[in-house]
């Protein structure tokens, strides 16, 4: 057995709103599991149910070999980051990461000893004094996390922490989340719906829609081999591109072009989904495209534009060519690197 | 110019309502330290007389009322207890029922509330006989108990506690259960100290309504011994300028508490925000 298991969680508001429909997971001890899908999606909702901040509907977790359904969130040893730290106002940070402790009868002279600690892990020691009000942004967001790290928990929850910070910070913050997680060892979720975030701190991530998994596996797993629609849009940044299309015979015609051989006996209507990523320019390629924008972030072009049917289209290619506004384009999709996913059910299938 | 001009004649109204509030209470108090022949003989004073101790002193001191069993002092100490177990103890009642109010699944708990609420339309005057019987039958009259217990469940400081719990942030109670704190803990260690600006106003708010009520102490109240200061202002015989210090005495206790507690006050709101 994992070290958390879901084993079909349901949760039902008292409203009839079916937020996660019979959830599985197993995470691994030392794992770090990201959660990510856009609002709505019931990703929190699991988090706060692993964190007994909510009901249970139907289905078990299971903590350390221990049913969790039925214990109170103070006797679970989970610790969380909230979103907005949910810091605690009228206490300095020395008691904001003490007051864990206190409550579960650790003698002063321990408490000292592991708040110290934790502060020097994450810099604060400077700032004990302080109430939160006094801090910055990325300070408050280390507090937060002191306050978890220093209960020394079996599992990390972050809900969204990184959403208050400014872009800078986040990436700076980020990488900090995923250093101290290494360094500390212990298992995490994360939840956020930021996609990039999703990716960079992720062992394995599950993608979540309308409160199911979609698919569950690693950064790269998902990024290169999604198996659905949703999670093909969703993963990856600037989004994928979709072009209708219609399969019979192992031949797909799209919009103006067609590719044969397709591995897959499916028929009928389609959606193509080719990464910006994956395309090159070469003469008679398959898509024309008329460029009306390009975005240059130095290292990449990202340029944007018109196919003949006026569907919009992006192209990322690398910084050092030059592509002018108004010219027209002739794309190849490399190496078989384009996804077949069924019109109406979303599914992959090639 | 002009700002000169409108800004003087806004001061100027302004020293004007200073003068109509502070002028009566001032000639009172000068009054008060004159013979009783000297007020009788040429009405009330603008200047200080030489009899402010002999005057004040005696009244604290005097044996009063009906039997002579009680001093102003005595009073003074009665509206201290009777004004500060109010304050004290609505406050307490208050929080407490904010607290279940806000933090409990209780069913039909707004509705609740606006019951409770509701009792601020119905004053102690409307209620104060069916009040007194129940006090009668628990044996309550003349005793500070007696005093307290009816006008220490306040609706205004509930509805204050309650808007205030309110808008503290559901993740805080959510770190909290996570930190390992119970019910009680909660309330202890986080809703106490946050509202700490709001009890320091609510118990001034209090204290001053318990020292200021008359009829219900001079309902409950037979014996002497239980008088308070208020209510001993229409019991005070004696001389024109003795009844003089005492109005100026009875005013001293309120505007103490308000200043000595505004000081907290205003720390707390400049601080916590």
């Amino acid at each position: 057995m994992s070290f958390l298991d879901l084993k079909n969680v349901t949760k039902i508001y008292p409203n009839g709103t079916k937020a996660v429909h019979e959830t599985s997971l197993s995470i691994n001890e030392g794992e770090f599991m990201v959660f990510v899908g856009p609002s709505g999606c019931g990703k929190s909702t699991l988090l706060r149910m692993v964190a007994g901040l909510e009901d249970i509907t139907e289905g078990d977790i299971n903590l350390d070999g221990k049913l969790m359904n039925e214990v109170d969130p103070s006797e679970r040893d989970v610790a969380m980051v909230f979103q907005n730290y949910a810091l605690y106002p009228h206490m300095n940070v020395y008691n904001n990461l003490a007051y864990g402790l206190k409550n579960r009868g650790i003698d002063k002279e321990t408490i000292e000893q592991k708040v110290n600690d934790a502060a020097k892990l994450l810099q604060i020691s400077d700032y004990l004094q302080r109430k939160p009000s006094m801090l910055s942004g990325g300070q408050r967001q280390r507090v937060a996390m002191g306050r978890a790290i220093v209960r020394n928990p079996k599992i990390f929850l972050f809900d969204e922490p990184l959403s208050n910070l400014d872009a800078k910070l986040r990436i700076q913050m980020r990488l900090e989340i995923k250093k101290l997680q290494q360094k500390v060892g212990v298992t995490s979720i994360f939840v956020t719906h930021d996609q990039v975030e999703a990716m960079t701190l992720a062992d394995r991530l599950a993608v979540i829609n309308n409160g199911i998994i979609e698919q569950l596996g690693t950064p790269i797993e998902i990024y290169d081999n999604p198996k659905s629609l949703f999670v093909a849009g969703f993963i990856g940044s600037p989004q994928m591109n979709f072009l209708d299309g219609n399969l019979k015979n192992k031949t797909l015609s799209a919009e103006g072009f067609e590719i044969k051989d397709i591995n897959s006996d499916f028929e009928g209507e389609v959606t193509l989904g080719i990464r910006p990523e994956h395309l090159s320019q070469s003469e008679n390629g398959l898509i024309s495209l008329r460029v009306e924008l390009v975005e240059q972030l130095g290292s990449d072009n990202l340029v944007y534009g018109q196919l003949k049917n006026k569907k919009d289209f992006c192209y990322r290619c690398p910084g050092n060519q030059t592509i002018e506004k108004g010219s027209n384009l002739s794309l190849n999709i490399d190496n078989n690197k384009y996804y077949i996913f069924d019109k109406s059910t979303g599914k992959r299938v090639n | 110019m002009t700002r000169f001009i409108t800004s003087s004649f806004s001061h100027l109204i302004l020293l004007i309502g200073i003068l109509i509030m502070v002028v009566p209470v001032w000639m009172i108090f000068a009054s008060s330290t004159h013979t009783s022949s000297m007020i009788n003989m040429n009405g009330l004073q603008m200047f200080l007389g030489d009899s402010f101790y002999e005057n004040y002193l005696r009244v604290l001191l005097y044996q009063g009322g009906f039997f002579k069993e009680i001093t102003a002092l005595k009073m003074f100490f009665n509206s201290f207890i009777m004004a500060t177990g109010v304050a004290i103890l609505s406050v307490v009642t208050s929080l407490m029922a904010a607290y279940a109010l806000v933090y409990y699944r209780i069913k039909h708990a707004t509705l609740l509330f606006w019951i409770i609420f509701i009792t601020i339309l119905v004053p102690l005057e409307l209620r104060i006989f069916p009040t007194y019987s129940v006090m009668a039958e628990l044996n309550l009259v003349n005793s500070y108990f007696g005093l307290i217990v009816p006008i220490s469940a306040s609706a205004i400081a509930t509805l204050f506690f309650r808007q205030f719990y309110k808008t503290v942030p559901d993740e805080l109670l959510e770190s909290a259960k996570l930190d390992g704190a119970n019910t009680w803990r909660f309330f202890v260690d986080f809703l106490i100290p946050l509202s700490k600006t709001m009890i320091v106003a609510m118990l001034i708010f209090m204290f001053v309504f318990g020292y200021n009520q008359y009829l219900w102490p001079l309902l409950v109240t037979t014996s002497e011994q239980y008088w308070t200061v208020v209510m001993g202002l229409k019991m005070m015989s004696g001389s024109i300028v003795h009844r003089f210090a005492f109005v100026i005495m009875s005013m001293v206790p309120p505007i103490l508490i308000i200043i000595v507690l505004q000081k907290h006050f205003i720390k707390g709101v400049f601080q916590d925000k």
